[in-house]
């Protein structure tokens, strides 16, 4: 069984990076959310595994908790 | 257009039970007189149980409401002895359009697969089929309907129910070993019961206008994503008979649903629709929907069926297809226990059968709303962004979702002897088995489904080896012919290959090769009585 990878896999993290910046670069807030709401299909597709997807969701769940109830 | 013509009315007629000093008493009462009620009524008489059938109308109403009828509901309605009027008069689809804007995203063929004698779906007016299930009812000796007759009290007793009855002449009571209750979403034996029947609300709302026409529109379901002449919301186009089109147009949560069924409010938009003045209105109805059902279907001696039951959003055509196979479930399972061919504890086995399946349409009736009707900008991103990679990518026109359109549900069910051998083919236990074009010996063509009727059925092919016995065996190549293979290919059946199918036409239990003990092992086990000594 398969489970999501949290170690890092680009050969260049800051590359990755750098493409999903110049991807929103000159985008308003709602073309930005339009395409990454793309991407997070298309890329969901990629992964195909719904036990993947689902750990998948609960980081991003859990990342946006702790922004929130990060002081400041 | 609030007040529903009457199409078909019925006489209240006073009954002999009501000069009884004490309650008559019956085996089954069923109450209300709608396809569910209608359905299992029939299909009791028709195993030899008498019914009465109780309703608190006498009438027929205009609205179309259910008009999608898939087919497996069919293939029940057959066995019922009314398919034959609904085909007649219904109009035969099978393909649907998706279009976004002015685009068509995809098109999509529901029954690609000859061999079965019913068509995938038909659409016909509820009132036609309700019409057709009223005429066949009057055939059966053994079901008596009794219009006008409104349960006004329930009384629940260890070994049955007494109900109280108000008719024009005054109030009477019946006592009965069992009561179906099949009395709608708004159920009054589920609020005499003090019955939770919770869910989920959703608050957009929709238009339903029937319109008459003469179109130029195929007998096809087109369905629009933010159609031009309705920016933003979602669409409906489906045909009807007598040239009456289904048209279902989504308003928002914040519509008002009083003013959207005014005519000058309503004729404006159908014009925008159809580019023209060429049509006048049937009906028309503002809706909000819920998804929702009852814990428990079964109280004791009271089964709730239908969507007294539960409930699901219109998208997929869920609710009286699911509502007859909920009828079709329990009728041949209360036949058994008040036969005494099975024990009480069968009628536990439709709670878990039917439960499973309303979750599966529940689930599959929300998750459309969530793709038709989003609720926040996000939800509204996806569904777009959904939509637009559909024009490239595979994936995502198969999450496009305007309805997903009903199944028969398989059964993972207790009642089912789990598979030995290796299967393929279309067959799957638990599942309504497929029907395939057979010839009797004499050459005449039958349906599979035909020659199974409503009976526990043996299908045997033969391998040299005497066929095994029971009271319904139909050997293949004696008693039916497969002249074109098709049973063969949809059973993956082999010389000695056995089938057991329920009364209800979903297959119980199927070997290669088999003994008589196994055979009578899976036969009681399907009417619950296996772990019984």
């Amino acid at each position: 069984m398969s489970a999501l990878v949290t170690e890092s896999r680009f050969p260049d993290p800051d590359r990755a990076y750098r493409a999903l910046i110049e991807a929103h670069r000159g985008l308003s807030d709602e073309q930005s959310a339009a395409l990454n709401s793309s991407l997070v299909l298309i890329l969901a597709n990629h992964i195909g595994d719904p036990a993947v997807f689902q750990e998948a969701l609960a980081l991003a769940k859990q990342s946006l908790e702790q922004t929130r109830s990060a002081p400041g | 257009m609030n007040t529903r013509r009457i199409l078909y009315q019925f006489g209240y007629r006073r009954c002999a039970d009501q000069d009884h000093p004490s309650p008559a008493r019956h085996p089954v009462i069923v109450v209300g007189a709608g396809p569910v009620g209608l359905c299992t009524a029939i299909d009791l008489a028709q195993r030899g149980i008498p019914v009465v059938l109780l309703d608190d109308a006498d009438r027929i109403g205009e609205g179309s409401r259910g008009i999608c009828y898939a087919k497996r509901t069919l293939e029940i309605l057959d066995r019922l002895g009314v398919a034959d009027p609904c085909l007649e008069r219904g109009v035969t689809w099978k393909l649907g359009k998706v279009f976004q804007r002015d685009e068509q995203l995809y098109a999509f063929d529901l029954l690609p697969e000859d061999g079965h004698k019913m068509p995938a779906f038909i659409n016909l007016q509820q009132y036609y089929l309700e019409h057709a299930l009223v005429e066949r009812a009057a055939e059966l000796p053994h079901l008596e309907i009794r219009w006008r007759n409104k349960v006004s009290a329930l009384k629940r007793r260890n070994d049955g129910v007494t109900l109280t009855i108000e008719t024009p002449e005054g109030s009477y009571d019946l006592d009965a070993d069992w009561v179906v209750a099949a009395d709608g979403a708004r159920s009054a034996l589920r609020g005499m019961l003090g019955l939770d029947f919770r869910g989920e609300v959703f608050e957009d709302r929709f238009l339903i206008a029937d319109v008459k026409m003469k179109g130029d529109f195929p007998p096809e379901r087109w369905f629009w994503f933010d159609p031009p002449f309705h920016d933003g919301r979602s669409a409906l186009l489906h045909k009807q008979p007598d040239d009456v089109w289904r048209i279902d147009l989504q308003l928002g949560p914040d519509a008002d649903a009083t003013a959207e069924q005014a005519p000058e409010r309503v004729i404006p938009r159908i014009r925008q629709m159809l580019g023209h003045d060429a049509f006048t209105l049937e009906w028309v109805s503002v809706y909000t929907f819920q998804c929702r059902r009852l814990e428990r279907f079964v109280h004791g001696r009271v089964v709730f069926a239908g969507d007294a039951a539960h409930q699901v959003s219109p998208f997929g055509a869920r609710g009286a297809n699911s509502g007859i196979q909920d009828a079709e479930n329990l009728a041949w399972k209360l036949a058994f226990v008040i036969g005494g061919e099975a024990p009480e504890s069968l009628i536990d086995t439709y709670d878990a059968e039917r439960s499973a399946a309303a979750d599966e349409n529940i689930g599959h009736s929300t998750r459309s709303t969530d793709f038709i009707a989003p609720r926040s900008a996000q939800e509204l991103r996806f569904r777009d962004a959904v939509l637009a990679l559909a024009r490239h990518a595979p994936f995502a026109k198969r999450m496009v979702n305007s309805g997903r359109l009903s199944m028969p549900s398989t059964y993972e069910t207790s009642l089912s002897t789990p598979d030995e051998d290796d299967w393929s083919g279309s067959a799957r236990l638990g599942a309504p088995v497929p029907d395939a074009p057979m010839r009797t010996v004499s050459g005449e063509p039958i349906w599979l489904l035909e020659a199974l009727g409503s009976e526990e059925t043996l299908i045997h092919v033969p391998n040299g080896s005497p066929p095994p016995s029971g009271k319904h065996v139909i050997v293949i190549g004696h008693d039916l012919i497969d002249p074109e293979g098709f049973f063969t290919r949809r059973f993956d059946a082999t010389p000695g290959s056995t089938y057991l199918v329920r009364p209800d036409q979903h297959l119980a239990a199927r070997w290669r090769h088999t003994t008589a003990e196994a055979i009578a092992r899976a036969s009681n086990r399907m009417k619950n009585l296996e772990h019984r000594t």
